[in-house]
């Protein structure tokens, strides 16, 4: 069995929304219809999105750390959203394990949303059905378009390859190896639920071996300890 | 949660139907007085109101849908949703209460057998309402029995105040026990939902963000949810106003749908006589109550995923 999968390396990831672009883009140009923007230009714009970039400080002052979180459907291989689906509309794809929903059969009544507790459903204000990332779907499985080309938009898009694509179920593909090897962790762990997505642990600075890093621990080698290397949950 | 007037316009209005009907077959089947050779008139002017109730509470229930067209399509996943199991149940109930007056109005010999039909279909409907609300875990606030317990006795609370009125309009001898009916369910429910207060003001939530973003530091504060503006996932989760409007209305659903009712009722037992005025106000300031009820229910139960959505820059 496959399951398609993201890992985002924490480490990495710089928080420069380019994965966000890069998905609306993608995927407010294809067949399934474009991502309603309302307002786009006004004082409290609002528009769909498959794909967000959060920041968090970790830490306090001076010891901190930024963190840039991005967070999408997770395509959890036990998903709560589904099953409470009057309508068949959300469904878990058995090929490939992504959680995909079915535009024309969605009536709206936002009830899968109530039901992810990663909030990464969106109504389209729109055409009033709910949507999320499809792992570009209309890209993976494309076959005009090149091997390479073949991955989500938000993978080709990173400047830094922060964004690893996959199968998490075979054990020598590339995300398998960075779990496996990096520690990679699931959000929410206490919900069953879980998601395919994986995240990479923030390494502690001390541990990042870089030019930057090592002038500043020898500047500041007492404030940079307390930095804290988060444990897999 | 930001409660959803179309849903609480839905539940507590199918509740006071669901309540009226079992009171009309609590009175048919016996426990409650003895019907008078007149009833029939009584049990079909019921039926009718229950009806009422229960087809505006399923307009109202469109009003929830983005796609309403294709509101037929919520039959088909009977087996897993509790959504699709209620979209089946309640017309079907709907179905059986028209049956059953319509019985009644043309002497049809089944109607006991009819309405015994539609009492089973009446409790299933209170407990698969209830359970779309449980079987969403990590919506703490929900996920108990009392949430059954409390839905099906509020319904029947408010059909039994319901069912007062109408007999004391049309068969005043009915009436001073159905009143005390009420009275006796208004106080249960009035206990349950205290239960259930208690219980979500002692709640833990589960998902901290430590657990959300997967880190274990103590200090942990969001800088930006990734976008300026609002969003679904802004509007949908949470109700948007303070701590001391969500207490006000906890305090307001318990004296309009608990106390007060109570009160009334209390009063038009003891004397013996039920006024048509008393039952009416005490059924309306009830339903106002539960209305309120309803949109605490809601706006207490904290969603997990607004944990990701705490600072816009």
């Amino acid at each position: 069995m496959t399951q398609l999968a993201l890992v985002i390396d924490l480490n990495v990831c710089v928080g420069c929304h380019a994965c966000v672009t890069s998905c609306k883009e993608w995927n407010t140009s294809g067949v399934a219809g474009a991502l309603a923007d309302e307002n786009p230009y006004g004082a409290d714009p609002s528009g769909t999105f498959f794909n967000r970039v959060q920041t968090y400080e970790v830490g306090q002052f001076p010891d901190t750390q930024t963190v840039h979180f991005p967070k999408s459907c997770l395509h959890c291989e036990d998903p709560p959203c589904v099953p409470v689906c009057p309508t068949g509309a959300s469904y878990k794809r058995k090929s490939d394990g992504l959680v995909l929903i079915d535009y024309d059969k969605c009536i709206g009544c936002n009830y899968c949303s109530w039901a992810c507790p990663y909030g990464v459903r969106e109504l389209d204000e729109k055409e009033k059905v709910m949507k999320k990332c499809t792992m570009c779907v209309d890209r993976i499985n494309d076959e005009n378009l090149a091997d390479e080309q073949r991955k989500p938009a938000c993978v080709l898009a990173c400047p830094t390859n922060a964004r690893l694509y996959g199968d998490i179920h075979d054990p020598e593909s590339i995300v398998s190896k960075a779990i496996r090897e990096n520690g990679g962790y699931q959000l929410m762990p206490e919900w069953e639920t879980k998601p395919a997505n994986h995240y990479l642990p923030r390494r502690s600075a001390s541990a990042i071996d870089n030019v930057l890093s090592r002038n500043v621990e020898q500047q500041r080698p007492n404030e940079l300890k307390a930095t804290d290397a988060p444990a897999k949950p | 949660m930001n409660p959803a007037f179309s849903v609480i316009f839905l539940t507590t209005l199918i509740g006071a139907g669901q309540g009226l009907f079992l009171a009309l077959m609590a009175i048919q089947s016996g426990i409650i007085a003895v019907p008078s050779a007149s009833a029939r008139l009584f049990f079909i002017a019921g039926d009718a109101v229950a009806l009422a109730f229960l087809v505006t509470g399923l307009v109202a229930s469109f009003f929830h849908l983005g796609h309403p067209e294709r509101a037929w399509r919520a039959v088909a996943m009977w087996r897993n949703s509790w959504l699709s199991r209620e979209v089946i149940v309640l017309p079907v109930f709907m179905a059986v209460v028209a049956l059953h007056g319509l019985c009644l109005h043309t002497g049809f010999a089944y109607a006991d057998q009819i309405g015994i039909a539609g009492a089973v279909l009446c409790i299933a409907l209170f407990y698969i309402t209830a359970m779309n609300y449980v079987c969403l875990r990590f919506l703490q606030e929900w996920a108990t029995p009392l949430t059954i317990v409390n839905y099906t006795l509020l319904g029947c609370a408010s059909g039994f105040t319901l069912a007062t009125a109408l007999a004391a309009a049309m068969e005043p001898a009915l009436a001073p026990d159905l009143g005390r009916w009420a009275l006796a369910l208004t106080l249960l429910a009035a206990s349950a939902r205290i239960a259930s207060l208690i219980r979500n003001a002692r709640l833990r939530p589960k998902s901290t963000l430590q657990s959300a973003i997967g880190m274990r530091h103590p200090h942990i504060v969001q800088k930006a949810q990734g976008f300026m503006g609002s969003a679904f996932s802004t509007r949908e989760f949470f109700h948007g106003r303070t701590r001391q409007v969500v207490q006000g209305v906890k305090w307001g659903f318990l004296l309009l749908a608990f106390v007060a009712p109570a009160v009334i009722l209390g009063l038009g037992s003891t004397d013996g006589r039920v006024s048509l005025s008393g039952a009416s106000i005490a059924f309306v300031t009830q339903y106002v109550g539960l209305l309120a009820e309803r949109w605490f229910f809601f706006a207490q139960a904290r969603h997990p995923q607004n944990l990701y959505y705490q600072a816009a820059s």
